[in-house]
């Protein structure tokens, strides 16, 4: 019942909100990557229902107190589809908005792909694919060893379905469910392209369910833009006991910007003419 | 003569000097560095035993975590570890970590900048029967290319043991060396151990009765310099170099041994100071040249005091099985190796 009490506290007026600041976001990555003439559209425009979701309602964050300890930890292991991270972070206080069109620029904070020296306040650096899992795996078991297997912290990982074709992927899929890690929350945008084509006709994945289920995890599959499929999902990943959980949160690649959608050419550019421009301003 | 200062072990020309493995050392030495600080953890792969990491399970056993045969998971793992306030020590043989997981060495834990300590085992052709595949040539190589990273590659058991404990008190991601046969133990409890601090352990005595007959013969010969060849050493070859200098010293000839055990940060004084004082030199590692110890003497002394120099070491090639005197001696990193390239390079000033 307690599943059910939160369920009904992400009411209507407040996803009506979530999908609103999801549009902003949105907004706000199409402008950064016009901005910065490069980077990845696809991915971070197919997520930005998901980090509204975990930035303005999910988490267990301070964005005035980056450092805060008891704060839940977002580890964003395919670390290309970043300005959808920045923009999150800045819509929810971590740092100016108006600093967002400075993505990829010289001494910018933020990097073409995420690196703590430049911005502390990561979790982690990333961009080299399949190794977000492992790192907050380790975040997680040196959470255990400090504070026992009830801390009080989550950890979520988000990660593409492409690089779960790395080898390390897998070794930390293992890992994880050996070690029973209940605080982890892994969420796969499940959006079936890569940079070379469709991920079933580069390597596929499916049954890519079946797959994690076999290793022992706790497994749903969403509608990665339907919020109160995410919360239902987050919520009862948090409630899982002795197995750690992987939402397989199927979206649509630059969700948002009907004529590019399901499109895998623009998984790693920007709107570059005059007319792309134009069609992805309009970003709903 | 030995160097006073250094401390060494006064057996050390004996013809049964104590044997010791590096390995142990490092077994004990972390045991130590996690008595000292309950952040230390280990994890493994698949090589517990092997690595000697299981005392360290023994006492801390929710402090170590067995991966699997899977390196890049290993090093992944510990960098999260590290980024919550562990200090985390990855334990396999080098041509695996940090030969396999090269990649995520470089991004999550020295882009990261995080106190993560890489343990390679298994290094150089002194591996033996396991043959060419586990004989780990370019790890040296591998690891002092990257930003942030210190590189340690100890002499013996007893450095091994003092470098894991003070690489445990460092911020640094750290690379420890080290080989897989027991060596002869060269230093001794006392020596001093810094990281960053190479140090001289062998000297002729420029101030007894035969080095004033030395004197004059060299200044008849040739420039006056302190010493008539200097030798750079890493790793357990640095019993070769020891050899070698007093077979040297018995025959008139003035030499100076420095053990480099911490390759980078290169300890810049030392080296300038072996090569001001000798004027020629030889390095010796049971490494690649290229890459190795050879390529740090020669990048640094090329801008900052051109120096004549000969390179003992491996020479772009791979290994082999066989014992490790077999070894050493095919490859020519041996003791007449040594000797050999001392009298050319002598010849070169």
């Amino acid at each position: 019942m307690k599943l059910y009490i939160i369920y009904m506290s992400l009411t209507q007026d407040k996803i009506h909100l979530l999908e609103k600041k999801a549009t902003a976001i949105r907004r706000s990555v199409v402008d950064m990557l016009i901005e910065a003439k490069s980077g990845h559209l696809a991915g971070a425009l197919g997520m930005a229902d998901i980090f509204t979701y975990l930035y303005f309602y999910g988490l267990k964050h301070d964005p005035k107190n980056p450092k805060w300890k008891y704060r839940d930890r977002l580890v964003l292991s395919n670390g290309h589809i970043c300005p959808v991270l920045y923009a999150s972070m800045a819509h929810s206080g971590y740092f100016p908005v108006a600093e967002l069109k400075t993505l990829r620029k010289f001494d910018s904070r933020l990097q073409g792909h995420p690196h703590r020296d430049f911005l502390p306040m990561l979790e982690t650096s990333s961009g080299p694919l399949g190794s977000g899992l492992s790192q907050t795996i380790g975040m997680a078991l040196a959470d255990r060893i400090d504070s026992g297997k009830s801390s009080g912290r989550e950890f979520y990982c988000l990660m593409s379905d492409g690089e779960l074709d790395e080898g390390n992927s897998w070794e930390a899929i293992m890992l994880a469910a050996r070690e029973k890690i209940q605080n982890l929350t892994v969420i796969i945008d499940r959006n079936n392209i890569q940079i070379d084509g469709y991920t079933e006709e580069i390597m596929p994945l499916n049954p890519l369910v079946d797959k994690w289920r076999s290793f022992n995890w706790h497994v749903q599959e969403i509608n990665g833009h339907d919020f109160r499929e995410i919360d239902r999902a987050v919520t009862e990943a948090r409630s899982v006991f002795g197995r750690p959980s992987v939402i397989i949160a199927h979206t649509i690649p630059s969700k948002g910007i009907p004529s590019f959608e399901k499109k895998f050419e623009w998984h790693g550019k920007p709107p570059m003419t005059a007319a792309e421009i134009k069609t992805a301003r309009n970003v709903e | 003569m030995l160097k006073h200062d250094s401390k060494l072990n006064p057996k050390i020309f004996d013809k049964n000097v104590e044997l010791g493995s590096v390995r142990q050392g490092f077994g004990l030495g972390i045991v130590r560095a996690g008595e000292i600080d309950k952040n230390v953890v280990a994890l493994c792969a698949d090589l517990t035993e092997s690595l000697q990491l299981d005392k360290f399970k023994a006492k801390f056993p929710n402090r170590f975590i067995e991966v699997g045969v899977a390196e890049q998971n290993l090093v992944t793992i510990a960098s999260g570890m590290a980024r919550a306030g562990k200090i985390p020590f990855i334990g396999s043989y080098a041509v695996f970590s940090p030969g396999r997981n090269w990649e995520q060495i470089r991004t999550t834990v020295c882009y990261n900048n995080l106190p993560v300590k890489i343990i390679g085992s298994h290094a150089g052709v002194t591996v033996g029967p396991d043959g060419g595949s586990h004989q780990a040539l370019e790890d040296i190589a591998l690891m002092r290319v990257l930003p942030r990273m210190v590189v340690i590659s100890p002499c013996d058991a007893l450095e091994a043991y003092k470098a894991t404990i003070a690489a445990a008190k460092t911020a640094d991601p750290t690379y420890i060396r080290l080989a897989r046969d027991k060596t002869p133990i060269i230093s001794t409890e006392s020596t001093p151990f810094d990281i960053g601090k190479a140090q001289v352990v062998y000297e002729s005595d420029i101030t007894s009765n035969i080095h004033n007959t030395r004197k004059s013969s060299l200044e008849m010969n040739g420039p006056k310099h302190k010493f008539d060849v200097g030798i750079i050493a890493t790793g357990p070859s640095v019993y070769r170099a020891l050899m070698v200098a007093r077979k040297l010293d018995r025959e008139l000839k003035r030499v100076k041994v420095l053990n480099v055990s911490t390759i980078k940060p290169l300890d810049e004084h030392a080296v300038l100071s072996i090569a001001h004082d000798s004027r020629s030199l030889v390095t010796v590692e049971d490494h690649q040249i290229s890459g190795g110890l050879g390529s740090v003497i020669a990048e640094f002394l090329s801008h900052n005091f051109p120096t004549h120099i000969e390179y003992i070491g491996i020479r772009d090639q791979f290994g082999q099985s066989g014992t490790p005197e077999e070894l050493v001696e095919h490859y020519r990193i041996g003791e007449n190796d040594i000797y050999d390239a001392a009298h050319r390079v002598m010849l070169r000033k």
